[in-house]
């Protein structure tokens, strides 16, 4: 513990920017390797509705994702690190959704897109709709909107880059990727005879639901 | 030993060893240290998919369609060369006209015995 404190950068960031002020430029593994990875997040391409269409506007021209390092939608979980939930999740739609995010390799992130994938939105009355992804995965950033426009899932994007860049290799806040210990399997929920089953997962969503207007 | 005339030789080739192996090596220390393996059903699946692969993938299936394939191609060429042929056909002359009927027979005569052979029937 104590080690790790010596070695967290944050101490150090005054040092940093002095000696960076005299032409000398300190960094850490860490700051390396998070600055490789936030810079090359590839998503997985998949889109569920009307937010898909806006996630592709933001990886062409006009807003090009590519210049974050976003560019290469992967066809496949297992060469993706993001999964953009881009839509209404039906609960026809969540085992698949979930079973996908199961065939993501580590480390990887989740960005719920719009206010379905958040909660439901617009649709939440309605009996097929998952009301919100999150009650299965750990999403990373949400992101409102009805749908939201590609500057927003832009700032989603940065907001993901900083939380990767903040992520330490070492200690006991270490990201659960990281933990030898940690399970990496999310149950995939199945069709019931109201509902999915289970509602959702106990371990990312701890608020228990009641019915199924929750 | 260093007066050997080898010894610079040997000396560049564990360099050169060392500069292949160390990236590999360091890369497998990382993967041991900051990678920890999180296998499961869902993740060693062998096709990644929302959908859980049904049946076995050792099915049998016709390949009886590259036939209708080549038959098709070998059409489309003639139409490349019927083209021409039909463009400048008031400009030809008896000979130009008797090749064109053998280069058209011939192909006629591949089509007829294939149909013979029961090729165009699909089953």
């Amino acid at each position: 513990m104590m080690n790790y404190e010596l070695e967290s950068n944050d101490m150090d960031q005054e040092l940093k920017i002095e000696l960076g002020k005299q032409g000398i430029f300190v960094t850490t593994i860490e700051d390396l390797y998070n600055w490789g990875r936030r810079s090359s997040v590839w998503p997985m391409q998949f889109g569920l509705a009307c937010c898909a269409i806006e996630m592709i506007a933001t990886t062409m021209a006009r807003y090009d994702l590519a210049r974050f390092g976003a560019e290469v939608f992967r066809p496949s979980p297992r060469q993706a690190d993001l999964m953009i939930v881009s839509g209404t999740v039906t609960k026809k739609m969540a085992p698949q959704v979930v079973r996908l995010y199961n065939q993501m390799a580590e480390p990887r992130y989740v960005i719920a897109m719009g206010a379905c994938a958040i909660s439901g939105g617009p649709f939440k009355q309605g009996y097929n709709v998952l009301k919100g992804i999150d009650r299965y995965i750990p999403v990373d950033v949400h992101i409102p909107g009805c749908p939201p426009r590609p500057e927003a899932l832009i700032q989603a994007f940065i907001t993901l880059q900083e939380k990767i860049d903040g992520q330490h290799l070492t200690g006991p806040d270490r990201p659960r990727y990281l933990d030898a210990n940690a399970q990496g399997e999310f149950p995939v929920p199945e069709r019931g005879e109201h509902d999915l089953e289970p509602t959702s997962n106990q371990g990312v969503w701890p608020v228990q639901i009641q019915g199924l207007r929750d | 030993m260093t007066s050997s005339p080898y010894f610079s030789l040997a000396v560049l080739f564990v360099a050169a060893l060392g500069f292949g192996l160390a990236p590999l090596g360091l890369a497998w220390l990382w993967a041991r240290a900051f990678s920890p393996p999180k296998p499961n059903p869902i993740k060693n699946a062998i096709y990644e998919c929302g959908l859980v692969s049904k049946g076995d993938a050792w099915v049998q299936f016709r390949s009886a369609y590259y036939l209708y394939g080549i038959i098709f191609l070998i059409f489309d060429v003639e139409a490349v060369f019927l083209l021409p042929f039909a463009v400048a056909f008031t400009g030809l002359g008896a000979a130009a006209c008797a090749a064109m009927l053998v280069f058209v027979l011939l192909l006629v005569e591949g089509l007829a015995w294939a149909w013979a052979k029961g090729v165009l029937t699909w089953v």
